[in-house]
C-alpha cells in the first residue's frame, strides 16, 4: 500500500510537469492542472513515506524498465520514507503557494510552461531517489533532479547574471554526480553488480572502503554544499522563482544528505572513526564560515542560501559524531548523533522553506531584493511577519521552537564524547561543541538584523512603503510551515521514537530511552544526564505570559496608552534614513572577524554629485576568489593551449589522418 | 505535590527578592564613593512608581514592541524556576537543563533586540547591535564551561551538576576553577555590569542594554527592569550555587531547607558586594576591546576543558 | 586510578600546574612590556608553589633548594633586573602590537593539545603522582618558543626565553622528581649571566641599529641586496 502511493506521488509529479502541455493555450487552466496534481504527489508522498516510517515498512519491487541485464530495483524502508515526507511536505507547501506566486511570471517575457514542466520533473526526480535501490536508477533519477533544477534556475534567463549562476550551477552538479557515480563504481566493481543488495554484502579492504568514503563525501557534499564546496549555493538560490529556492534549499539538499547517509551506512556498511572526524571538521567549518558569510549580505535569499551551507554544517557535525561513536564502537551514541542529525533535516526542511516563501512573499509585493531598502513591513504584511518570525526563532535555534530542540540533541552527543577513550577526540569535539555555539549565536544575530531592518522601523524606501499584504495562497501554505514548526519544536519526544526506527535500522541499536520517560520528556542517555521537557517549557512560557498579563490588564484603565511621535531628542526630522542598516549593523563582526572575508570599504569625501560623500562595502567569499577562479583560469589557459591543435588549416588536419592511419596500420601488423 | 509547591515558593520568592539584589549593589557602589546613596530597597519603589505611570507608544511602534517586556519577563521568570535556589531536586530544574537555560536567555535576548530595532531609531538599532556581537562571542565561553563541568559530573542537569561538588566537599578540581573564573568573567558580560556595559550610564553612545529599552515608558519598562534584574540574580546563583554550593537544602525537610535558604541569602550578599567593589575599581572598557575580553573567558573554559583532559581523566 | 581519589595535595598540584599554563597563555597575549613580567614572575612563584608541596607530599627533600633558588631567580632576581633594564631603556611606556592574536590563541591551543598527544607515551611509563602535568610542562616549553616566534620586542623575547627554562625546570621536577644538583645550580647560572648580559647588549643593540624590534635585526647581512 505505501510503495502503491509512493508510486502515485511519483506519477502524479511526472502528470503535473507533462499535462499542462496539452492546456497550452489557456494559462489558468493549465496551472490549475499543475499545481493540483502536485499538491496530490506532495500528499500521495507524505502518506506513502509516512506509512513506511511509522509502520516500519521495508519492501522492495523491480520494474523491468531499464536496461536489458539491469532491471529497476526499487525499495522503499524507512529511511527513504522520511526522506520521502520531507521532500513531499515542501512540494504540497510549494503547490500551495505556487498559483498566486507565479502570477507575477505570466507578466514577464518568459512563459509559465517551462516553469510548471521542469517542477514537476525535480519533484518526481527526488522522489524517484528516495526509492532508487540500485546504482543506475539512482544515478538517472540524481541527473533527473539536477538538470531540471539547472532550468528551473535558468528561468529567468535575460539577465546575465541569473545565467552564469545556472552555468556555475549545472557545472558543479554534474562534478559532483562524476565523484557519486565513481563511488558506485568502487563499490560495483568489489560486487560485481549494480544493485544496492549486493553492494551491502561485500567487504572492502579499509584502502578502498575509504577511497569510496571520499568519493561520496566530495560527490555528494557538492550537492549538500559544504565549504569548500558550496560556492554555488549562494549564486543559484537568489535567482531561482521563490517556492522553487524552497525547494531546493529545503528538500534538494537533503536528498544529497539521504544519498550520503545511505552509501556511508547502509552500503559501506564498516564506519571508521577517523572518518568521523573529518565529517565532523568539515561541518564545524561550513557552519561558521556559512553563518560568517551570511552575516554580511544584504541580499535577502543570498543571505537564506548561505545560512543554508550553516546548517548543512550543523547537519554534518552530528554525522561526524554519530559516525566517531559508531566507529569506536557504541552503537547507542552513534544512533543519538543520527537522530540529532535527520531531526535537524526536518527541522531545516520547515524553517528554510518558511524563510525563502516569506522572502518570496515580500519580493512580490515590494520588488525589492535589497535588506537595504525594506523596513517597517510588519505593518503592510502582518500574518507575512508574524509567520517569517517564526522562521526567524527556528533558525536562531530557539525553544521552544524546532530548531532548538535538534541543536540539543546536537550538544548532548558532542557531551557524550567523554566515553571515548581517545581523549585527544574528546577535546575536538569540545572545541566543535564550542564552534557550534558560537554558530547558533551569530546566527540568531543575523536573523535579529534580518527581521529588524526588513519588517521593523521605518520604510528605507518608496516601494517598501507601498507594499501590501501577500495573496491567501501565499499566506496559508506559511501559516502552515509555522505551525509544524511550533509542533516539531513541542512534541519532540513523538519524533525522536519515530526517528528512532531509523537508526535501529541502519545502526545495530537504537535509542529507545531518549523517549522511556513518556511523551512529557526528552531524555537522551538518561533522566539524570539531561532532560528537555517541551510541552511544559511552551506551556510554563504561555502560563507566565497570562499571569502577567492578567495581572497588569486591570490597570490599563487607569494608565492609558498614549501615541505620540517618536522622541527625537528636541532635534526634529527623524527619518528612515537615520536607522541602522543591515551593513551597520553587522560593523563590529565584520571588524572582529575581519580575516574571514575579503572586504574592502571606499569612502569619498563629499563632492557636487554625492553631498553626504559615498561609502561602498564589497564582502566577497575567500573560497571563491582562491580556490574556483583561479581553477577557472588554469583550466582556460589549458584549453586555449589544447585549442591549438585545431589551427584551421585543412592541410594540417590531413596530416594528423594521415598519421593516425600510419600508426593504426603499424599496430595492426604487430 | 511536595515538591511543585516548593518550586513555586521558590519562583516568587525569587521574583520578589531580585530587586532586593540589584539595590544592595548600588547601595553597596554609592558607599564605595561616598555617596549617601539609596536605600537598598528603592527598585521596588522605582518598580511600583513605573507601573503606575501612562504608557507612551510611539507612532513607529509594532505589535513585537508591546509584546517584547512580556516575552523578555516570562521567559527570565521561567529561568527562574529551573536553576535551584535554596534546595536541590525540585521536579521544576528537570524541565531543563543548563543548555535549554542558556537558550532561554538566548530567547529573552532575540525579542529585546527586536524592541530595540522597532521603532526606527539610531540608538536602539546601536543597542541591538552591540548587544548581539557580545552575546554570540560570550556563548562559546559559556558553553565551554558548562561542558568542562559536565564532562567531570556527567550530566547538564542543574541538580546533577549542584549535587556533585557538594558530594566530593574537599576536591579542588582544576578544570572547576578555570571554568568559574571563565564564567565570571561571562556572567558580567551577559548581565551587562562593568567593564562590558555601564547600567548607570546617561550617555547613549556608551549604553548596550540601556540603548535597546530607551523608548520604554510605564510597565513595558517596570517588565524590562525587572527581567534585567532577576537576570543578574539568576546569574549570580548559578554561579554560587554551582560553584560552591554548601548550604543547599536535599531533601524537604524543614531545617534543611531554613539552612539552604539562608546560605544563599549570604552567598549574594557577599557575591553582590564583590560585584561592586569590582565595578568601582574598574572602569568601563570600549567596546571593541569586549572582544579581548570575551576571548579571555574562552581561553580560561578551554584550559579548564583541556586541564580536566589532560590532568583528571586517567 | 580515579581523581577523586587523589590526596587534597595532589590535587592542589594539578591545579598549580595549570594555573602556569594559563600564565603561560597570559604571556602569549599581553602587550605591555611591564605586565609581561609581572606575569613571569608570577609564573615563577606558582611554580616555587608547586615544588614546594611536591617536596612535602613527596619527601624529596632537595625539592625545596630547587624552589629555592627558582623563588630568589625568577621572582625576585630576574624580574627585578628586567624593570631596571625597561627604566634605563626608558620603554616602559612602550606598547607592541601583538600581530594576528586570536591565531597566536588557535596556535598556543593546538600546541596543548600537540604536546599532550606527543607526552602519552611518557605518561604510561611514569609511575609518579605528577604524571598528568608532564604534558603541561611540555606545553610551557612550546608556548615559551611560540612566543619568542611572534614577538618583536627583544625583552618580550627575553621573557619568551625565561619561560622556556621554566618550562624545563617544571617538566624536570613533575617526570623525574628534580635534576642532579649540579645541572640545576649550572642551569640557573647560566640563566642568571643570560639576564645580566642580556641587558649589555640591548643598549648596544640600540645603539647601533635605533631600535629594539629584532625583526630590524636583518640589517646585519652580508650579502647587498
Amino acid at each position: 500500500m505505501a510503495l502503491n502511493l509512493v508510486y502515485l506521488a511519483i506519477i502524479t509529479a511526472l502528470g503535473s510537469a507533462l499535462l499542462p502541455i496539452l492546456f497550452y493555450r489557456s494559462i489558468s487552466a493549465s496551472k490549475f492542472v499543475a499545481f493540483n496534481l502536485l499538491g496530490i504527489s506532495g500528499l500521495s508522498g507524505i502518506l506513502g513515506g509516512g506509512m513506511a516510517l511509522l509502520r516500519h515498512i521495508d519492501i522492495s519491487q523491480e520494474l523491468p524498465i531499464g536496461l536489458p541485464w539491469l532491471p529497476c530495483h526499487l525499495h522503499l524502508d524507512p529511511l527513504s520514507g522520511f526522506f520521502l515526507v520531507l521532500v513531499s511536505l515542501v512540494s504540497l507547501i510549494a503547490a500551495i503557494y505556487g498559483p498566486a506566486y507565479v502570477e507575477e511570471y505570466q507578466q514577464g517575457p518568459q512563459p509559465l510552461l517551462p516553469l510548471t514542466l521542469f517542477t514537476g520533473l525535480f519533484v518526481a526526480g527526488m522522489q524517484m531517489v528516495m526509492l532508487a535501490s540500485d546504482a543506475f536508477s539512482f544515478m538517472i533519477a540524481w541527473e533527473l533532479m539536477s538538470v531540471s533544477s539547472y532550468f528551473l534556475v535558468a528561468y529567468q534567463h535575460q539577465n546575465e547574471t541569473n545565467r552564469s549562476a545556472a552555468f556555475i550551477y549545472l557545472l558543479m552538479a554534474q562534478v559532483g554526480g562524476l565523484f557519486i557515480l565513481a563511488a558506485y563504481g568502487v563499490l560495483a566493481g568489489f560486487s560485481g553488480a549494480f544493485d544496492f543488495t549486493s553492494m551491502q554484502l561485500v567487504e572492502l579492504s579499509p584502502a578502498w572502503s575509504s577511497l569510496a568514503f571520499t568519493l561520496a563525501l566530495i560527490g555528494f557534499g557538492m550537492k549538500a554544499g559544504i565549504v569548500p564546496l558550496h560556492v554555488w549555493l549562494p549564486q543559484a538560490h537568489p535567482v531561482a522563482p521563490s517556492h522553487i529556492s524552497a525547494l531546493m534549499s529545503g528538500v534538494m539538499l537533503k536528498v544529497a544528505i539521504y544519498g550520503f547517509i545511505r552509501f556511508v551506512y547502509d552500503l559501506l556498511g564498516h564506519v571508521y572513526w577517523q572518518w568521523g572526524v573529518v565529517v565532523l571538521i568539515i561541518g564545524s567549518l561550513s557552519a561558521i564560515l556559512g553563518v560568517l558569510y551570511a552575516l554580511m549580505q544584504h541580499d535577502l535569499k543570498r543571505l537564506l542560501a548561505y545560512h543554508s551551507v550553516e546548517n548543512i554544517g550543523i547537519i554534518y557535525m552530528g554525522l561526524g559524531l554519530s559516525m566517531i561513536f559508531y566507529g569506536s564502537g557504541y552503537p547507542q551514541l552513534a544512533a543519538l548523533g543520527l537522530i540529532a542529525a535527520l531531526y535537524h533535516c526536518l527541522n531545516h526542511a520547515l524553517f528554510k522553506s518558511l524563510l525563502f516563501l516569506g522572502a518570496g512573499a515580500i519580493l512580490q509585493q515590494s520588488h525589492e531584493h535589497d535588506l537595504e531598502k525594506m523596513g517597517g513591513l510588519i505593518k503592510k504584511m502582518p500574518v507575512t511577519a508574524v509567520c517569517f518570525l517564526v522562521g526567524c526563532i527556528s533558525i536562531s535555534a530557539l525553544p521552544p521552537f524546532n530548531g532548538f530542540v535538534s541543536e540539543w540533541l546536537t550538544f548532548q552527543t558532542a557531551l557524550q564524547g567523554t566515553v571515548l577513550s581517545n581523549h585527544i577526540l574528546t577535546a575536538v569535539i569540545s572545541i566543535s561543541a564550542a564552534v557550534l555555539a558560537l554558530t547558533g549565536a551569530l546566527a540568531a544575530a543575523c536573523f535579529v538584523k534580518v527581521y529588524g531592518i526588513c519588517f521593523l522601523g521605518l520604510p528605507r524606501s518608496q516601494k517598501a512603503a507601498q507594499a501590501t499584504e501577500a495573496a491567501y495562497g501565499l499566506q496559508l501554505s506559511q501559516i502552515l510551515l509555522a505551525i509544524l514548526c511550533l509542533a516539531f519544536g513541542v512534541f519532540p519526544t513523538w519524533t525522536v521514537s519515530q526517528l528512532d526506527t531509523i537508526a535501529q535500522l541502519l545502526l545495530p541499536a537504537g535509542m529507545p530511552v531518549a523517549t522511556s520517560h513518556g511523551w512529557l520528556w526528552l531524555t537522551p542517555v538518561s533522566m539524570d544526564v539531561a532532560s528537555y521537557g517541551a510541552p511544559l517549557v511552551f506551556f510554563a512560557i504561555g502560563c507566565a505570559w497570562l499571569l502577567i498579563w492578567l495581572w497588569l490588564h486591570p490597570r490599563r484603565k487607569n494608565t492609558t496608552i498614549r501615541i505620540a511621535p517618536t522622541w527625537d531628542c528636541g532635534f526634529g526630522s527623524l527619518n528612515a534614513r537615520m536607522q541602522y542598516t543591515a551593513s551597520s549593523f553587522t560593523m563590529p563582526i565584520r571588524r572582529i572577524f575581519r580575516p574571514v572575508w575579503s572586504v574592502s570599504e571606499n569612502y569619498k569625501k563629499p563632492d557636487q554629485e554625492n553631498p553626504g560623500g559615498k561609502y561602498q562595502l564589497t564582502v566577497d567569499d575567500w573560497v571563491w576568489l582562491k580556490i574556483y577562479q583561479p581553477i577557472g583560469r588554469l583550466l582556460l589557459a589549458t584549453a586555449r593551449r589544447a585549442a591549438l591543435i585545431q589551427g584551421g588549416n585543412i592541410r594540417v588536419y590531413l596530416v594528423y589522418s594521415f598519421f593516425t592511419l600510419l600508426f593504426l596500420l603499424w599496430v595492426v601488423s604487430l | 505535590m511536595n515538591g511543585w509547591i516548593l518550586a513555586l515558593a521558590q519562583t516568587i520568592l525569587f521574583l520578589f527578592c531580585a530587586p532586593l539584589l540589584t539595590g544592595w549593589v548600588k547601595w553597596v557602589k554609592c558607599k564605595l564613593q561616598s555617596r549617601r546613596g539609596a536605600p537598598p530597597w528603592q527598585p521596588y519603589r522605582d518598580l511600583l512608581k513605573l507601573f503606575r505611570k501612562e504608557v507612551v507608544l510611539s507612532e513607529s511602534a509594532s505589535p513585537i514592541f508591546r509584546v517584547a517586556p512580556y516575552i523578555v519577563f516570562s521567559v527570565t521568570a521561567l529561568a527562574g524556576a529551573v536553576v535551584p535556589m535554596f534546595a536541590v531536586g525540585l521536579p521544576s530544574a528537570a524541565i531543563a537543563d543548563v543548555i535549554v537555560l542558556v537558550g532561554f536567555f538566548a530567547l529573552g535576548r532575540f525579542f529585546l533586540a527586536l524592541a530595540g530595532m522597532d521603532v526606527g531609531t539610531a540608538f536602539g538599532g546601536m543597542g541591538s547591535s552591540r548587544e548581539m556581537t557580545i552575546s554570540s562571542l560570550a556563548e562559546p565561553a559559556m558553553l565551554m564551561g558548562i561542558f568542562t563541568i559536565a564532562m567531570t559530573v556527567h550530566s547538564t542537569n542543574l541538580a546533577s551538576m549542584t549535587r556533585y561538588l557538594l558530594e566530593h566537599p574537599i576536591q579542588l578540581y582544576p578544570s572547576f576553577v578555570f571554568a568559574a573564573m571563565g564564567m565570571l568573567l561571562v556572567a558580567v558580560a551577559e548581565t551587562g555590569r562593568i567593564p562590558i556595559d555601564n547600567p548607570a550610564t546617561h550617555l547613549e553612545l556608551t549604553m548596550v542594554h540601556e540603548a535597546m529599552i530607551l523608548e520604554y515608558t510605564g510597565r513595558h519598562l517596570a517588565l524590562m527592569e525587572w527581567g534585567a534584574m532577576l537576570k543578574l540574580m539568576i546569574y549570580s546563583i548559578l554561579l554560587v550555587n554551582l560553584f560552591l554550593p554548601w548550604g543547599i537544602a536535599d531533601n524537604f525537610s524543614t531545617l534543611p531547607l531554613l539552612i539552604g535558604f539562608g546560605s544563599i541569602v549570604i552567598k549574594l550578599f557577599l557575591l553582590g558586594t564583590a560585584l561592586a567593589v569590582m565595578e568601582t575599581g574598574i572602569a568601563k572598557m570600549r567596546f571593541f576591546r569586549a572582544p579581548q575580553y570575551l576571548g579571555l573567558a574562552f581561553i580560561l573554559c578551554l584550559l579548564g576543558m583541556l586541564s580536566h583532559v589532560i590532568l583528571e581523566i586517567n | 586510578m580515579n581523581y577523586a581519589q587523589l590526596s587534597l595535595i595532589e590535587q592542589l598540584i594539578l591545579t598549580l600546574s595549570a594555573m602556569v599554563l594559563l600564565t603561560s597563555f597570559l604571556l602569549l597575549a599581553q602587550t605591555r612590556i611591564i605586565s609581561l613580567i609581572n606575569i613571569f614572575a608570577a609564573q615563577g612563584f606558582l611554580l616555587f608553589l608547586g615544588t614546594c608541596l611536591i617536596a612535602q607530599s613527596s619527601g624529596m627533600y632537595h625539592l625545596y633548594i630547587s624552589a629555592g633558588i627558582t623563588l630568589a631567580l625568577k621572582v625576585f632576581f630576574i624580574p627585578w633586573q628586567l624593570r631596571r633594564l625597561v627604566k634605563r631603556l626608558d620603554i616602559r611606556r612602550d606598547v607592541e602590537n601583538v600581530g594576528g592574536p586570536s591565531m597566536i590563541m588557535i596556535a598556543g591551543g593546538a600546541l596543548v593539545l600537540f604536546s599532550y598527544y606527543v607526552a602519552l607515551p611518557i605518561r604510561e611509563l611514569s609511575t609518579l603522582a605528577t604524571r598528568n602535568t608532564i604534558a603541561i610542562s611540555l606545553a610551557v616549553i612550546l608556548l615559551g618558543m611560540l612566543m619568542m616566534i611572534t614577538r618583536r620586542k627583544a625583552v618580550a623575547q627575553v621573557v619568551g626565553f625565561m619561560s622556556m627554562e621554566n618550562g624545563l625546570f617544571f617538566a624536570a621536577v613533575v617526570s623525574t622528581y628534580g635534576m642532579p644538583m649540579v645541572v640545576e645550580l649550572g642551569v640557573a647560572f647560566d640563566v642568571l649571566v643570560a639576564a645580566i648580559l642580556f641587558g649589555i647588549f640591548f643598549f648596544q643593540i640600540r645603539a647601533g641599529i635605533g631600535s629594539l624590534d629584532v625583526d630590524h635585526l636583518n640589517r646585519l647581512h652580508e650579502v647587498d641586496r
